[in-house]
């Protein structure tokens, strides 16, 4: 029993962090948001420099390997820095369906290593979100139907923006006609690779909910630091230090669920689901608590667009539904919660 | 990462497993806080020293059987599985023991932790004062050395399980000239001295869980301070972490308690499935309970290579406290208009432990740091807010 990181994961996340904290500026996002993909061929250059995009991509097609839990403490940071790129749905969904196919697939042989290298952007549709993010810049969509795999490009669907209150987002509707020429992998291995998409893409939000949740606390930790009233810092009072601190409490009981889901998807544990659902509900938690609580403490600065936290808060309101809402999530734990003969209580957090 | 247990930690738990099955006492005790009660609990921490489990954690040669603190939640895991019952030493076993394994002299840990760890020994804590609550450092109890003794005057209160313990651990003013957390010092004594009078106060239950202790020219011998005189401060601060961290109250109780509210939940759930909001709340409290879980693991992991706990020991009290309340809360929604029933009601016996549960998780955020005073430390130590 070991619930600890590598040096080696531990670092490279490290080195992420510097990396972000300087090419990531909020500056830097907001002159994005006014372009119209909402995306950086820099930024993703920089990520692709970073070795970001090569990460969970097999070393035999160009890339590093790692997996599911190397993934999710860089997914705290890309959450912490509300990194506007479609890095999770190329890097890590795209990657991880393409890897499940057979070795003579083409998606396998041609996508891999574009991905590896960063010069391909995957879109990932399934019918959990109504909508496709960044479908319009991508390379390729990998879309869900009636359980099957399938691969288009967007020339080839009809796709109509929506506008989200995310300035970074770039949401679609998708209209395309799956045909026997797109299908990549039928509804039998289907069912399950998409099982394990929903999976992937929810620890990757509960991660980048949790660095939300804490870009918002340092945020809302060093507005009251520096605000003065009545002659004082605002955080000197205990009313506004007691909101703070309710964050903290819950950031620190949601990490170690967040990053217990992810150890559960690289070992395939049989309960893997039931822990990401239950990462997704607490990281989305203490993101919307952070959001209530820094605007607060933020006082009128919080309700303008002048000030950063809005991107924060804003990325971390829309992660909150997509790949599965609170409902979805929460149903996955009563299905087993309240299941007959559940193993529930002490012995049988780990046991199973 | 590997989350999974060693053949060795599955051999430990099945131990574990099997002297629980055996000794566990098939009927629930009294409620310690009575005469009774306690000398059944006391009994209780004998037996479990027999079979050499009333403190894993410590070294082997003082009674314990130098577990690692993942071995410390297997254990908990199997003990509260068990239904075993409250640990009536846990001021000894849990919060003073691990400041005299520190601080202790060689003479004091084999005087002191033997006869603990058998129940011989059962233990009051003695911090707070009428004057000294949650400002601690407000202590005014004075005990002065006279040769080699300290002589003490003044008057502590809340010390729980004083009425029917047998030694008490707190802080004293040893300088009387002294200010704030400076000129304190730690002295354990027994509670039969001449000078010492014990009042019991009656709790919300009507027990007498805690008590006031008066020191009248009481003579203890400096033999009995723990550490170096002045220093009582930041003896005790270490015990106010190990409380508020990870020893205290183990994740496994509090899993054990969302278990039993779950299966409360299934046998009315035709009646509370009319309120949407208490299948939320059932839910809620199995997933806390098993975050708080994880977290000490994480922790427990953490300390296991080396590291320390730090001011985020503090977010645990403010967690597990509100837990608490949000089971016990939702429970007696459930329950409903039977909810009130006192243990010896004829119709009871499903209700009363949820009442008593009620009734104490009232305390959680209170006692060891009032949950404020706990936000604070996080505030001002974790996210580095400025002190008012």
């Amino acid at each position: 029993m070991d619930f600890t990181f590598t040096e080696d994961q531990l670092s490279l996340s490290d080195a992420i962090h510097k990396f972000l904290m300087v090419e990531a500026a909020p500056e830097l996002l907001r002159e994005i948001w006014e372009t119209e993909s909402g995306r950086s061929a820099e930024m993703r250059a920089k990520l692709a420099d970073q070795g970001l995009t090569a990460l969970s991509v097999p070393e035999a097609y160009g890339g590093m390997g790692l997996g599911d839990l190397d993934w999710v403490l860089i997914q705290q940071e890309l959450g912490y820095y509300a990194i506007p790129d479609s890095l999770t749905a190329t890097a890590y969904l795209a990657v991880y369906l393409s890897k499940a196919l057979p070795e003579d697939s083409k998606l396998k042989a041609h996508w891999l290593p574009k991905i590896a290298d960063g010069s391909a952007r995957i879109a990932v549709g399934h019918p959990i979100n109504p909508f496709v993010a960044d479908a319009a810049n991508a390379s390729l969509l990998l879309l869900w139907h009636a359980d099957e795999l399938h691969a288009l490009r967007p020339s080839e669907a009809t796709l109509t923006l929506n506008p989200s209150i995310d300035s970074s987002r770039r949401l679609y509707r998708v209209q395309w006609t799956p045909t026997d020429k797109t299908r990549v992998c039928g509804a039998e291995q289907g069912r399950e690779l998409w099982q394990g998409v929903i999976n992937r893409a929810g620890v990757a939000i509960s991660a980048q909910l949790l660095g939300l949740a804490q870009r918002m606390l340092d945020l809302g930790t060093d507005y009251a630091a520096q605000r003065k009233q009545f002659g004082k810092p605002i955080g000197s009072f205990q009313a506004v230090k007691h909101h703070l601190a309710d964050v903290a409490v819950k950031i620190e009981f949601a990490r170690p669920v967040v990053q217990r889901a992810a150890q559960s998807l690289a070992t395939g544990h049989p309960r893997a689901s039931l822990h990401v659902s239950h990462a997704r509900l607490v990281a989305g938690e203490a993101a919307r608590l952070a959001a209530r609580k820094s605007i607060q403490v933020h006082g009128a600065m919080g309700y303008t667009w002048e000030a950063d936290l809005q991107m924060f808060m804003k990325r971390a309101w829309a992660l909150d539904s997509t790949w599965g809402d609170a409902i979805f999530h929460k149903a996955r734990i009563a299905e087993f919660v309240l299941a007959e003969g559940a193993a529930l209580g002490p012995a049988e957090t780990f046991t199973h | 990462m590997r989350l999974e247990y060693t053949e060795r930690q599955k051999k430990f738990r099945a131990e574990v497993r099997e002297w629980m099955a055996a000794n566990v006492p098939k009927q629930a005790l009294t409620s310690f806080d009575t005469k009774e009660g306690f000398a059944q609990h006391r009994a209780w921490e004998a037996k479990l020293n027999e079979g050499r489990w009333s403190a894993v954690t410590w070294p082997k040669e003082l009674g314990g059987r130098s577990c690692d603190l993942i071995d410390w939640l297997i254990f908990e895991e199997e003990y509260w599985r068990a239904g075993a019952p409250l640990r009536v030493n846990q001021n000894g076993v849990f919060l003073l023991a691990p400041t005299l394994m520190e601080y202790g002299t060689d003479e004091q840990k084999a005087r002191f932790l033997p006869r603990m760890a058998a129940g011989e020994d059962i233990w009051a804590q003695g911090w707070s004062e009428p004057g000294a609550g949650s400002d601690m450092a407000a202590i005014r109890t004075k005990a002065i050395l006279e040769g080699d003794h300290y002589v003490i005057n003044g008057q502590k209160t809340w010390s729980t399980r004083a009425v029917f313990a047998d030694w008490c651990f707190g802080l004293f003013r040893t300088d009387p000239d002294s200010q704030r957390h400076h000129g304190l010092t730690f002295i354990l004594l027994p509670l039969n001295l001449p000078g010492i009078t014990i009042r019991p106060i009656k709790q919300l239950n009507g027990l007498p869980g805690f008590a006031e202790i008066f020191f009248d020219n009481v003579r203890v011998p400096a033999a009995n301070r723990l550490g170096a005189e002045g220093q009582g401060w930041n003896v005790a601060m270490a015990t106010a972490g190990f409380e508020r961290g990870l020893m205290l109250r183990s994740p496994a109780r509090f899993q054990k308690t969302a278990q039993n509210l779950v299966a409360l939940y299934q046998r009315h759930r035709e009646h509370a499935d009319r309120d949407p909001s208490i299948r939320d709340a059932v839910l809620k409290s199995w997933m806390d309970a098993e975050a708080y879980a994880l977290s000490t693991y994480q922790t427990a992991s953490r300390l296991v290579r080396g590291g320390h706990i730090g001011p985020e020991a503090s977010t645990n009290k403010i967690f597990w406290s509100e837990l608490d309340l949000l089971m016990h809360e939702t429970a007696m929604r459930i329950l409903g208009a039977r909810g009130e029933l006192m243990p010896e009601a004829p119709e009871a016996a499903e209700s009363a432990p949820w009442l008593d549960g009620f009734l104490f998780a009232q305390a959680g955020p209170i006692y060891a740091g009032s949950n404020e005073i706990q936000r604070n430390i996080i505030a001002e130590r974790m996210l580095g807010l400025p002190r008012a």
